[in-house]
């Protein structure tokens, strides 16, 4: 168990990288609390994977360093930082039976048989893979490798870190969340930091305590589940978690008062003082229909089942709500309302309010 | 997901013309001369299996028989772990491996023949360089057409040359089927480069080994151009292998009854070592 | 890693060794050969050369080895092409036999066939005809162009066929128009091995060729015999048949890799 600390780190894979564009890491300060249940989110290409494997070692950071419990691992290689990885697909060694892909990690380190022995039982007791410890790797399902490849991984008991990426990928639907459970119940029962990558919200917030929201090489805000969902720092927060995702709409800043469509909108509280692009944010959920506020045409009705998702059109902006209860058919002329205290105003992507104290 | 289709004999029938063409018709007239005799004139005495039982008790073919498995096997033994070993050290991307790929493989696309010729130019005592380099540089006497060590040695140095390509591009074939999250989960479980070999990378070489092994088998144990160019069969009848062997009988003294008899058994080792391998590929297939 | 390539690297040089001493001879005069031992040709010369471009015995050889050769690749390939076809999506009575039956063909020795091929094709009138040659070589070529292409063919989905179908193509215009294109680097594979073997390959084009299509090969044996010791004229000879063959794998070098990861040659 070990906390982890990312240090000004940047990285490239040219080698003489000038603009932007040429790192994949644009610039990472983070800190991983020991045995603390991490997911890192993002879409394909934000650099998480490049960031994983900077921590496991496979990959050598261009610029900065990055700290185990103060010791600085930038250079070390993978096999001496006690961690431990499980990839997109299974890996497993085919041709060894189960045990012996379980005892492999600790066999090549020089543990003892007895030692092995102990700990191999006891990992396959926690992956309920027991019984199938004689049998040979190869003809056994994605499902129940992956956890043996997870197994390999636990299977040491001086892992610093245990980092997933993107495990479930290859995994049935239907067994997907058996596993996702197994993983919770695995960090609570085995107390390692595990840092879990994923592009899908369902897995990062069923699995983390703390979510690290990654786009485009940058670190977007770091949070609980709860904290994202209320609270996003920044509109990709907004827009990528909650389905649907946050109404990101443009508007116009006039003396202090932010314009949708000529209308002016009430924030959450003030406006931290600067220049740049303007964008409301609210979440569908605090958007009501009522008999006076913002003039919008209904586009469409989708009943989702418990409640409906109604689009709504304000000039040429698509404004998402989530209504209960009746609903407008479509072409027809409404009026929308914001809750003022979920609407947040953001400047360059960035947040731009902090909330009013409570009167 | 293949659905049941007799219709399918159409598509196969241009195909199967022309190899039956090929195929069954020799075949027959083999076995035709392989039970009679001639002594010309087109009229044939039958002999019953009289061919089959003089060859099998042949000095001269048990001779020429042992030479080929002596050869084949030789050859098997160096090329599969030599080819494997070139695979494993070959990068597996960047700009050199195409070049490298095509450099392999330019030594298989030489006119048998040409193989032979260039290598009886190389090895010429004098005038040859490597000839040249081992008779007055290092003082070895070294002369294919008296020594019949000479002469094994060269025709063997000479299929390494010829043919280890095969197996390299094969093994690399498969070796860069792996993908890289093994190599990584490897470094990360410290495993040794011998445990990444036998874990990760044998197991997943298995079939192209398999089917290297079989053609390599078979091409050398069929061999005839290169080592006849080369060596014409000795000296004396030290490299005369079985196809050379098969070549001199039928088509030197056309003696059509023991030929026959000879293609007969030539060909029935070579179905009986064919089907082991189909047999044994299409069981690591269905795996 | 730098270590490691040195393996390749001389493995590499092993193999251009024998190329170079070749191709040093094609430029040395018969004198200088025979006389002793030269690593670089002391004498320049392209007489080698000159008699092959301009003595039809010589350069016929080469123009009769690529008229059967392109012969036997064109044959192979379109007859292997409907065979692949149907043994990739069609189960039928002695599917698996008559597979076995291909690889056992493409495993016979030549050796074997060399006398009855001069009888049957003597037998049919094709004696020294390049179509000989060429139909001959299809004994152990369609079967390996059969095995390339279901390997390739595999790799295409049969809802593509399907859907095809359901669109209202009818099987012609299917193959030619949406599956060939989608196989094309299979065809290319395939065509280069058809055009590898039938090219290296002796006994059989000697043995089915008089004077008419007598390959290059079979005129490089008579030179070798016949003529006393020429050896830089047999050099020339030699070096020029290297040239398609390096030729043709430099256009495929790209697909080598597949071919060969499909692990069918």
């Amino acid at each position: 168990m070990a906390k982890i600390t990312l240090q000004n780190l940047r990285h490239s894979y040219t080698a003489n990288p000038t603009e932007p564009s040429d790192y994949a890491l644009k610039q990472i300060d983070v800190d991983w609390q020991d045995g603390g249940a991490y997911a890192l989110l993002g879409p394909s290409g934000c650099g998480k994977s490049t960031l994983l494997n900077i921590i496991s070692g496979l990959l050598i950071p261009s610029h900065g360093k990055i700290l185990f419990d103060d010791r600085d691992v930038t250079t070390v290689p993978p096999d001496k930082r006690n961690i431990a990885q499980v990839f997109q697909f299974p890996v497993i060694y085919d041709t060894m039976t189960v045990y012996d892909n379980l005892a492999f990690p600790l066999r090549n380190r020089g543990v003892d048989e007895a030692r092995v022995n102990k700990r191999v039982t006891e990992i396959a007791e926690m992956l309920e893979v027991t019984a199938m410890l004689e049998n040979r790797a190869s003809g056994l399902s994605p499902d129940v490798k992956q956890k043996i490849s997870m197994g390999r991984g636990l299977v040491r008991d001086d892992v610093n870190v245990v980092m997933f990426d993107e495990p479930l990928t290859m995994i049935d639907p239907h067994l997907k969340w058996k596993l996702r459970s197994k993983l919770k119940e695995l960090h609570q029962r085995v107390r390692a930091t595990m840092i879990y990558v994923t592009h899908d919200q369902t897995e990062a917030l069923t699995f983390a305590d703390q979510v690290v929201v990654m786009q485009d090489g940058e670190v977007v805000q770091i949070g609980t589940p709860v904290d994202l969902f209320e609270r996003p720092q920044h509109t990709f927060v907004g827009h990528f978690i909650g389905s649907p995702g946050m109404n990101v709409l443009k508007c116009e800043l006039r003396e202090g008062v932010p314009l949708l469509s000529g209308h002016p909108v009430a924030l959450e509280g003030p406006i931290n003082s600067g220049f740049g692009k303007f964008e409301i944010g609210i979440r569908p959920e605090f958007v009501t229909l009522a008999t006076k506020g913002l003039p919008a045409v209904i586009r469409k009705v989708s009943d989702i089942g418990r409640h409906s998702v109604v689009e709504a059109m304000v000039g040429d902006q698509r404004i998402a709500a989530v209504i209960d209860g009746p609903v407008p058919g479509q072409g027809d002329a409404v009026h929308l309302a914001f809750n003022a205290a979920q609407t947040r105003l953001y400047r360059d992507g960035w947040i731009a309010t902090t909330p009013a104290k409570a009167a | 997901m293949k659905t049941e289709n007799q219709k399918a004999w159409f598509f196969v029938f241009p195909m199967l013309i022309l190899v039956a063409f090929n195929a069954l018709i020799p075949m027959m007239t083999v076995v035709n001369y392989s039970v009679q005799e001639t002594f010309g004139d087109n009229v044939f005495f039958w002999q019953g299996l009289d061919w089959f039982q003089q060859l099998l008790r042949s000095e001269r073919f048990h001779a020429s028989l042992g030479r080929q498995f002596l050869f084949t096997g030789i050859i098997l033994l160096i090329q599969i772990p030599l080819g494997v070993v070139i695979a494993l050290a070959m990068p597996r991307q960047g700009f050199w491996v195409p070049v490298c790929l095509v450099l392999m493989a330019l030594p298989m696309l030489i006119p048998w023949n040409v193989v032979g010729a260039m290598w009886n130019i190389f090895t010429l005592p004098d005038i040859g360089l490597v000839g040249y380099f081992l008779n007055t540089v290092l003082g070895i006497d070294y002369d294919m057409t008296q020594s019949p060590l000479a002469a094994w040695i060269t025709i063997i140095v000479m299929d390494v040359w010829h043919w280890t390509s095969l197996v390299v591009l094969l093994a690399y074939a498969g070796l860069v089927s792996i993908p890289d999250a093994y190599y990584q989960a490897a470094r990360i479980d410290g495993a040794s480069s011998w445990s990444v070999f036998r874990f990760i990378q044998l197991p997943k070489m298995k079939q192209v080994l398999t089917i290297a092994i079989l053609l390599r088998f078979m091409d050398s144990f069929n061999i005839y151009t290169e080592p006849f160019v080369l060596t014409g069969g000795g000296p004396g009848n030290s490299t005369t292998l079985l196809s050379i062997d098969l070549v001199k009988i039928a088509l030197g003294q056309f003696d059509l009854g023991p030929a026959a008899a000879m293609s007969l058994i030539y060909f029935a080792i070579t179905l009986l070592v064919s089907w082991l391998f189909y047999t044994l590929m299409t069981r690591n297939d269905a795996k | 890693m730098r270590k490691r390539s040195l393996i390749p690297i001389i493995y590499i040089l092993f193999l251009m060794l024998p190329i170079y001493w070749l191709v040093a001879m094609s430029f040395k005069t018969t004198n200088e050969i025979l006389s002793g031992f030269s690593l670089f040709p002391q004498t320049w010369t392209l007489e080698n050369y000159r008699v092959i471009f301009t003595d039809p015995t010589w350069y016929w050889g080469y123009i009769n080895s690529i008229i059967y050769v392109s012969l036997n690749t064109v044959i192979s390939v379109l007859v292997a092409l409907p065979a692949a076809y149907a043994f990739s999506r069609y189960r039928f009575l002695g599917d698996k036999q008559l597979f076995f039956w291909l690889l056992t063909n493409r495993m016979a020795p030549a050796a074997v066939f060399a006398l009855p091929f001069f009888q049957l094709y003597s037998a049919v009138g094709l004696f020294d005809t390049h179509i000989a040659v060429a139909l001959a070589h299809c004994l152990f070529n369609i079967p390996l162009a059969v095995w390339i292409l279901e390997g390739f063919m595999g790799g295409v989905p049969k809802e593509l066929d399907e859907t095809a179908f359901v669109d209202g193509y009818s099987f012609p215009r299917f193959f030619g128009t949406i599956f060939l294109p989608n196989i094309s680097a299979g065809v290319g594979v395939a065509a280069f091995f058809c055009f590898m073997f039938s090219w290296v390959e002796l006994l059989l084009a000697k043995t089915l060729t008089a004077v008419e299509a007598k390959p290059i090969a079979a005129t490089m044996t008579k030179t070798a015999s016949s003529a006393g010791y020429e050896l830089g004229l047999l050099a020339a000879a030699g070096t020029l048949t290297i040239i398609p063959g390096a030729i043709v794998i430099w256009f495929v070098r790209n697909y080598i890799a597949k071919g060969f990861a499909l692990g069918r040659v």
